[in-house]
């Protein structure tokens, strides 16, 4: 599979054309994402957009859901964990 | 804003369902659209990414849906819908509004969560979530995996993620030998099926499949480490990495519901051509009652055949239809999540994840508007989705009522254009 | 079940709780009657400011008591509503709103209240989110925020605790003298209150009630997107439209981080349901002040109906026409705000005491016999 180069809080790192930002974090090791409003740390549940408990800032927007965006080159992921 | 689209038949939802309906109402002749949140067609069965391996029926299809003249709109998830056929969707966060003479629900099923403690830890996911993450890039090889949930789904994903490598240290089904033996030995009239299960079996056949078997707790510090599971007597726990737990599917009926549509038994409501009480307005697959994937196929391509106006040509698949939801029905009742795993929680345990709302916090509360109101219970970014139906479980709370947006937009989308003469 | 009652109040949202405890406290043992829960109508609907407002002596009065009484109340229990004492910004567009700015101001501290004009560029500051090129504003810091289901339920739970008694789903049918039919039979009290919001009229159909349906939209959360209730000067004029439609902008910080959009404001009888054409007219209003709240995220739209009177002002006293009837009902957009003066004074009414503030204004016969 072609790599493609993102960054991830910061650092650059390779992840597989075609996969998700989840998929992009998860095989870096991060598998918490946020915090819930008491600031427990969260990660992917259904991975299928319906949860929302994996959103990340992506490229300066808030709220994204990891699960159902496509990295793209260069592109810009803030986790909150 | 873009320009309005319009069709005469519009497909909400590109799972099995969906793209069969709007490949063949496409073939006879319609226009048609085909909106579908995810980036690319397939749903959650069939779902694409850059590790998933179609099987050939997905891929026929799929051909079927591209040869077929249908227009796919990925990224586009309706927010709001209105008669005559209005559907305001947003876009990757712009408003696309899509007119259409009839509209086909194909919105698919969403995973039932039930809470257990420590069942918010990273690291803990869907049976369903799991596929869906391995499909879409994640790499389970060589990571100690736990599934313990109910249904057939557990067999597919355990197969796939041992498949990619992962130790599956044991698959768990909370539904009792008798209920799972029963449901397997109904299955004599679909030989395929059954050979189809046993070749599952047979692809995690180094990890057990027990029965009777569920979760009582999962542990961990920041992310999840273990999970101790039970059968009711005796309780032990397996170290894992991830923890994959869902009970079944739920429905997703709230764009039906917001349209008019009438429910029984929290599923949609449809007659002999799939037409729900409202109609312009046919629903398709899971959300008039979980049946799977062949089951969609056939429901898909009746409702495409009938809105095209060659309802005639359905014959055969209403013979299929038949057969394929009395199994659907069976295992409905084969695997219903036991009494069990509605105690499973603690007064800390979390309910509502989006605005952690502890199960104790939901003691002196008598309705759901009520906890809505009192305790955030459901008012978080998930719509309720998450923490809704269990509730309905473990507190026998029927959902509210729905509302728009359907799902989170932007406040800008919101925005209807003026009419011309109006403002500025 | 003819028992009889000391006090009998019906509604039991923040105005009805409200009456309760200050009964409650002068020692009596009112019955509340509510016909579905604690708080379920325009309480819950609500945006829960509570602010001082200058569009008359009679509701500054109200309201500048009013926000004392929530003042000190939040002092020691504030965390169980969510008490934020974030403040109002009144923004001014254009250069001619700025003598609005100024005349409020000399109001304000010619009451003692103090306020802080801010230039356009304070304004930027203190809201980096509005729109750059606005005129200036008016800062009340004394006005608050809270979050109205949990301060309706803490001052109910406050009543109960001194003897009051509530039964929710319990709908009234009729009114008589020093008597009140619901479905379980009928009920008697010395004192009756109608405190049944805009559904007032529907029980004393005499009374001159109507709902003004407003909608709210709130969003995900935004940590310090906005840092003040935000309205714009216009708001008061849409307050008092008396027909038609009418929006106004107004973002409130909610203790969560979320963002609630306001206003709008029409008379459409009871129909509930979201008028997009309404909401779209609302959020273009709320853009043009602070134009990135089109890029927020939106997790519900909802409406709710105020009860509003011909003046604008509550009916806060005794209803003649029938005897041992008081109302305390008609607060439009200022329900949560003034339900303590409300209250306190409704209850000072029936006891006897001297009052605190001048309840002419409020007294409910005054529109008795006009049309």
């Amino acid at each position: 599979m072609p790599k493609i180069a993102i960054r991830i809080d910061g650092r650059r790192v390779e992840t597989d054309e075609g996969s998700t930002v989840a998929a992009a974090l998860i095989n870096h090791g991060i598998w918490g994402f946020r915090r819930s409003p008491q600031g427990e740390i969260r990660g992917p549940l259904c991975a299928m957009g319906i949860c929302f408990e994996c959103r990340v800032t992506i490229d300066g927007e808030a709220h994204r859901r990891a699960c159902m965006e496509i990295c793209r080159p260069d592109m810009e992921v803030a986790t909150d964990a | 804003m873009p320009e309005p689209l319009r069709a005469r038949v519009v497909v909400v939802g590109a799972g099995p369902a969906g793209i069969a309906a709007a490949a063949v109402a496409a073939e006879v002749g319609s226009s048609v659209l085909l909106l579908d949140e995810a980036p690319s067609p397939g749903g959650q069965i069939w779902r694409s990414g850059s590790r998933s391996r179609l099987p050939a029926t997905a891929r026929r299809w799929l051909d079927r849906l591209h040869r077929s003249g249908a227009r796919v709109v990925s990224e586009a998830t309706v927010i709001d819908a209105e008669f005559p056929p209005h559907l305001i969707v947003d876009r990757r966060g712009r408003r696309l509004d899509v007119q259409a003479d009839c509209v086909i629900l194909a919105t698919g099923s969403r995973e039932l969560f039930l809470p257990f403690p420590g069942w918010t830890l990273p690291g803990v996911l869907g049976v369903g979530g799991a596929q869906a993450l391995s499909k879409t890039g994640v790499s389970f090889r060589d990571r100690r995996v736990v599934i313990a949930g109910s249904g057939p789904l557990l067999l597919p994903v355990a197969a796939a993620l041992v498949r990619d490598g992962a130790r599956v240290i044991t698959v768990a089904e909370q539904a009792s030998r008798q209920s799972v033996m029963a449901f397997a030995l109904g299955l004599w009239r679909q030989p395929a099926k059954l050979l189809e299960a046993g070749r599952l079996r047979a692809a995690f056949a180094r990890s057990p499949y027990r029965t009777g078997v569920w979760v009582e707790r999962a542990q961990g510090d920041g992310t999840v480490s273990s999970v101790t599971l039970t059968d009711g007597s005796n309780s032990w726990i397996e170290a894992c990495d991830i923890l994959c737990s869902s009970y079944g599917l739920v429905p997703n009926v709230e764009l039906a519901v917001w349209l008019g549509c009438s429910l029984h038994g929290g599923a949609v409501e449809v007659d002999e051509d799939q037409v729900t009480s409202v109609g312009s307005v046919f629903c398709v697959g899971e959300p008039t009652g979980i049946g799977g994937c062949d089951l969609a196929l056939v429901e898909g391509q009746i409702a495409g055949l009938v809105a095209a106006g060659v309802g005639s040509r359905s014959a055969g698949l209403r013979r299929q239809r038949a057969a394929l939801r009395r199994i659907a029905s069976r295992m409905e009742k084969s695997f219903r999540p036991r009494g069990e795993l509605l105690h499973a929680l603690e007064g800390a345990t979390t309910v509502c994840r989006c605005e952690d709302v502890a199960w104790d916090r939901l003691e002196a509360v008598t309705s759901l508007r009520q906890a809505k109101l009192y305790t955030r219970v459901g008012m978080g970014a998930c719509q309720g989705r998450v923490c809704g139906a269990a509730l309905q479980l473990l507190k026998g709370w029927r959902a509210d009522r729905v509302r728009s947006p359907l799902k989170p937009c932007r406040v800008g989308e919101m925005l209807v254009e003026k009419s011309s003469g109006e403002g500025t | 079940m003819t028992a009889r009652h000391d006090a009998l109040i019906i509604g039991g949202g923040i105005v009805g709780a409200s009456c309760a405890l200050y009964l409650a406290q002068r020692g009596l043992r009112p019955l509340v009657l509510e016909a579905d829960f604690v708080g379920s109508g325009a309480t819950s609907a609500g945006m829960g400011h509570l602010t001082v407002m200058d569009d008359s002596p009679a509701q500054f009065a109200l309201s500048a008591h009013s926000c004392k009484l929530w003042s000190d109340l939040g002092g020691k229990h504030g965390e169980q509503w969510e008490d934020d004492p974030c403040g109002t910004l009144w923004v001014a567009a254009k250069e001619d709103e700025l003598a609005l700015v100024a005349s409020k101001a000399a109001f304000y501290r010619g009451q003692g209240l103090p306020v802080d004009e801010l230039s356009a560029a304070e304004l930027r500051q203190a809201e980096p989110e509005l729109r750059p090129d606005l005129s200036g504003g008016l800062l009340v810091p004394g006005d608050r925020v809270i979050y109205a289901p949990k301060a309706v339920r803490w001052l109910m739970d406050q009543a109960v605790s001194l003897g009051a008694e509530v039964r929710e789903g319990t709908w009234v049918r009729s009114l008589e003298d020093r008597k009140v039919v619901c479905d379980s039979g009928p009920v008697e009290a010395d004192v009756i209150i109608l405190a049944a919001g805009a559904q007032s009229s529907r029980i004393l159909p005499s009374l001159s009630l109507e709902p003004r349906k407003g909608h709210l939209v709130i969003t995900d959360r935004y940590p310090d997107f906005c840092r003040h209730q935000i309205l714009e000067l216009g708001y008061l004029q849409s307050a008092h439209e008396m027909s038609g439609e009418s929006v106004a902008f107004n973002v409130q910080p909610r203790a969560t981080e979320q963002v609630l959009i306001g206003s709008s404001r029409e008379l459409v009888g009871w129909d509930k349901s979201v008028n997009r054409d309404v909401v779209s007219s609302m959020i273009e209003r709320a853009v043009e002040y602070m134009p990135r709240l089109a890029a927020l995220s939106v997790l519900r739209v909802w409406t709710g109906f105020r009860p509003a009177t011909r003046d604008n002002l509550p009916f806060i006293g005794r209803w003649e026409p029938i005897d041992g009837l008081w109302i305390a009902a008609g607060h439009e957009g200022l329900g949560i705000t003034t339900s303590l003066a409300t209250g306190e004074l409704l209850a000072d009414l029936i006891v006897a005491r001297q009052p605190r503030i001048d309840p002419g204004p409020f007294d409910p016969m005054r529109v008795v016999g006009g049309s």
